[in-house]
């Protein structure tokens, strides 16, 4: 790879939902590319920022209909490929981390040994081998006793050991594309930080590619390069992260605008009031870049 | 108008007690509004629980508007004080119109009139008389909350316990709720505990605060003190640090608090 060619191409992309009252169009021609960096999704919930995440890797459940001009990974069509193709890429070339580690752990198999099957289901390497590599990854993740930990069951670690170990099975593999759905907001903010911090360095180190979606817009400016903020299914505004205090859509100035903050000590905060307008299908707006 | 004395609050028995709460004093006058701040496991919302009358095994002294709390509560205690929950998804009855969960406090307690009583209190908090024989699933998350936070106004109580009120809910309407909470305070003289691991909701919305750590309270300051930064303990500082945003430097020399 030149370090020119996206890692990820998005064009277009729409999912909709047949329901009883009609189809729900929960993502409406959402396009970027995505490089080596680490792309922020924001928006509130039915945002379809979730929906937008799991798309990429064809998660989506039945009976959704995902539809893109173009959705490519390193130039290979993802809605093109076969399910067989599809596992290859799932878990080795793009993982993805959930919000909750207590939904997302076997909770009937010992962490260690969950993280040694997803490397060596992903490198075909054995049983030996892959405990010495899950253990050298829960010590990336900053598992303060590796060996002790491998043997427990999920119910036997705190949520923030949780949500590391999840992350530790998701990287064993190495990933070029990481997807990450909401994957700190169960923690507390310095075990937040401290896990931000492991999945930042990963990300400079390996030169792996994320997307992170996210509600909370003050975590994403601080931690992603880029952002796009999505409403009502619809990418409205996108700019540099560094850029978001100078946003120009009303709906991110209101999103702003709404949230309390401790240099401000105004009482009142301004009510988000939504414009109609803001979910007609025209061009978003380029801030900033 | 509340005073809790070294409260002590254990779960679990013998070897497996775990104490949520170790000695905690604190004091919140009439009219106050006060913050408990912490991060999970600090023991904030047991407090708020044991204050509540939710609780029922502590030790210690809970005194509420001068008049000393046992395990057992009166009638008259929770018509002084109510509570409003983190997840209005989860604390409003589904098979309940709103009518009869804002009917049911007033049935309990005799208070009578409920017909007037709910039109007025769903005026209060924005809602309006269209919503009244709504359930809570026709209902989105920011208008269920406002429905318990009428459940607990509709019995007119001087204190209001806030368990996360607005941690389950957008920023946007996370606003809405807050800026309810401040007229309904100023117009009824309410007493606000609110227990938040935010800080600058705490910011918004209280006087003073307290911070906790495993059970114990680390400082008390005023939400003044914690505008400008001036956090005396290092966990506060950590707290505090962690809370504005991500940075890689900061999130390197964090450590754990005993």
């Amino acid at each position: 790879m030149d370090g020119t060619e996206p890692l990820l191409e998005v064009a277009n992309l729409r999912v909709s939902f047949p329901t009883r009252n009609g189809v729900t169009e929960a993502v409406r021609g959402v396009s970027f590319t995505l490089g080596r960096e680490k792309l922020g999704i924001v928006g509130e919930s039915g945002s379809g920022k979730s929906v937008t995440g799991r798309s990429i890797l064809r998660l989506v459940p039945a009976p959704g209909v995902v539809t893109a001009d173009r959705l490519a990974f390193r130039g290979e069509d993802l809605l093109a490929a076969s399910d067989r193709r599809l596992r290859a890429i799932r878990g080795r070339r793009i993982a993805m981390v959930m919000q909750d580690p207590k939904f997302s752990l076997n909770p009937v198999m010992t962490v260690g040994r969950q993280i040694a099957e997803a490397y060596r289901v992903h490198s075909g390497a054995g049983a030996a081998e892959a405990k010495r590599r899950a253990l050298a990854m829960l010590e990336a993740v900053r598992i303060r006793d590796p060996e002790r930990v491998y043997g427990r069951y999920p119910h036997e670690v705190s949520g923030g050991m949780g949500q590391r170990i999840m992350i530790a099975m998701m990287l064993i593999p190495e990933p070029d594309l990481l997807i990450a759905d909401e994957p700190t907001s169960a923690l507390d903010v310095t075990v937040q930080m401290q896990v931000l911090a492991i999945l930042d360095d990963l990300c400079g180190q390996r030169g792996m590619g994320m997307v992170f979606v996210s509600h909370d817009l003050n975590l994403v400016a601080s931690f992603c390069d880029r952002i796009l903020i999505m409403y009502a299914g619809r990418v409205v505004e996108s700019c540099r992260a560094s850029e978001l205090r100078n946003a120009t859509h009303p709906y991110t100035r209101g999103l702003l605008d709404s949230l309390p903050r401790l240099d401000d000590p105004r009482a009142e905060l301004p009510v988000l009031t939504r414009d109609p307008a803001w979910t007609k299908e025209d061009g978003a707006r380029e801030g900033g870049a | 108008m509340i005073a809790v004395e070294n409260l002590r609050v254990a779960f679990g028995q013998g070897a497996d007690a775990v104490l949520a709460v170790d000695g905690l004093s604190l004091a919140v006058e009439e009219g106050e509004s006060f913050g408990l701040v912490g991060e999970s496991g600090s023991g904030k919302s047991t407090v708020l629980r044991a204050v509540s009358g939710l609780n029922h095994d502590w030790t210690g002294r809970i005194a509420v508007a001068g008049a000393a709390q046992s395990r057992q509560r009166s009638k008259d205690f929770f018509k002084l004080c109510q509570m409003v929950f983190q997840d209005p998804y989860g604390s409003l009855h589904p098979r309940h119109s709103v009518d009869r969960i804002l009917a049911e406090p007033i049935a309990i307690h005799g208070l009578g009139d409920a017909d007037r009583r709910i039109d007025r209190v769903l005026r209060e908090v924005g809602l309006g008389p269209a919503f009244r024989f709504r359930y809570p699933h026709q209902l989105s998350g920011g208008q269920r909350q406002r429905v318990a936070i009428a459940r607990a106004l509709v019995l007119e109580p001087r204190v209001l316990l806030l368990d996360e009120p607005t941690s389950a809910l957008d920023v946007s309407v996370q606003a809405e709720i807050l800026n309810l909470l401040r007229r309904l305070r100023a117009e009824h003289g309410l007493t606000l505990v609110l227990v938040s691991h935010n800080l600058a909701v705490v910011a918004n919305l209280c006087d003073r605060l307290a911070v906790m750590n495993r059970g114990r309270l680390v400082e008390e300051m005023t939400v003044d003190e914690l505008r400008q930064g001036a956090a005396r303990q290092p966990y506060t500082r950590q707290l505090l640090r962690a809370s504005q945003g991500y940075d890689r430097a900061a999130a390197e020399g964090f450590r754990d608090f005993a």
